[in-house]
């Protein structure tokens, strides 16, 4: 079980690192008319067989040799529906997946978004060859960080750099304060 | 707030520092496991002492990065240090604490933090 939901999209988002995407948009919608929180994944990754896709929920399956569990997609689905939310992958092998996940927004069972600057930042400074786009929206608007734009501004400095990588968190955490993300 | 201006004058700062990181020519590379085993045990924060210990040291030519899971789950969150010459060195259960005293006495000082290794909590 992880602590926070930034986590659990961080252990996500290394999924399509090795799915071999190019591109990882991750966002996240509070919206409190709905009253739920909606978490997207969307790679264009290597994607999955329908057969396996119907596994990946199943703790007890996993592509790895070194153990015999595969916990990361059974976590995010417990995390949704121990809130009364909902949870599903679309995959199609050769362009990629998207897992969306929803959550009771107000639900006392969810856990906090906690600190999703640094799941960026983390993923960012460990895969400077892709590209991560994470958008938020809350009631108060909208905030973006794409490594695309980042990346044009650079010129070849890398995105690894640690003084980069503290730019990118200071970037994602003070826009969305500006939205009051992340907030609940 | 930050502004895409102000990455433009990091960037130009970096430029003229020559001190950029090639990891390629990195001396010393520090790998977190990130898998969700690592995840949940704390490695993210442990990544992130890391980073900014060696930013902190100016240590241009140390490169941090992660690894997957490397089947010892039970001793993350894992760290393994490579330096040129040396054996790999696998530091378990690691802590922000924990990875600055790494930071300051095996990667800068060249002394192994034995109480930290596999070798010294393995049971």
């Amino acid at each position: 079980m992880m602590q926070e939901l930034s986590l659990n999209i961080l252990d996500i988002a290394e999924n399509s690192v090795k799915a071999k995407a190019s591109l990882v948009e991750i966002t996240v919608e509070e919206d409190e008319a709905a009253d739920l929180m909606r978490i997207i994944i969307a790679d264009n990754g290597c994607g999955m067989t329908p057969e396996v896709v119907a596994r990946v929920s199943d703790p007890f399956y996993t592509t790895r040799t070194t153990r015999k569990v595969g916990l990361g997609v059974p976590f995010v689905k417990m995390a949704c529906e121990m809130t009364g939310g909902t949870f599903s992958i679309d995959s199609t092998v050769g362009e990629g997946t998207t897992l969306r996940a929803s959550l009771g927004l107000h639900n006392i069972d969810r856990s906090p978004l906690g600190d999703i600057a640094s799941t960026i930042a983390s993923l960012v400074q460990c895969n400077p060859d892709i590209d991560f786009v994470y958008t938020h929206r809350t009631g108060e608007g909208e905030m973006c960080a794409d490594t695309r734009e980042f990346r044009a501004v650079l010129e070849g400095v890398p995105l690894s750099n640690p003084e980069v990588v503290s730019f990118i968190w200071e970037y994602i955490a003070e826009h969305l304060t500006e939205i009051k993300g992340g907030l609940i | 707030m930050k502004s895409l201006a102000e990455l433009q004058a990091l960037r130009d700062k970096m430029k003229n520092n020559m001190g950029i990181r090639n990891d390629d020519e990195a001396k010393a590379r520090i790998v977190v496991g990130m898998a969700t085993c690592g995840i949940a045990a704390g490695a993210r924060p442990v990544l992130a002492a890391f980073t900014d210990e060696v930013s902190k040291r100016g240590l241009n030519d140390v490169a941090v990065g992660q690894t997957g899971c490397i089947g010892i789950c039970q001793y993350e969150p894992v760290a393994e240090v490579f330096m040129p010459g040396q054996e790999k060195v696998t530091y378990v259960k690691m802590t922000e604490e924990k990875a600055r005293r790494v930071v300051a006495e095996h990667i800068v000082n060249g002394n192994v933090v034995t109480e930290y290794t596999i070798g010294a909590n393995a049971k």
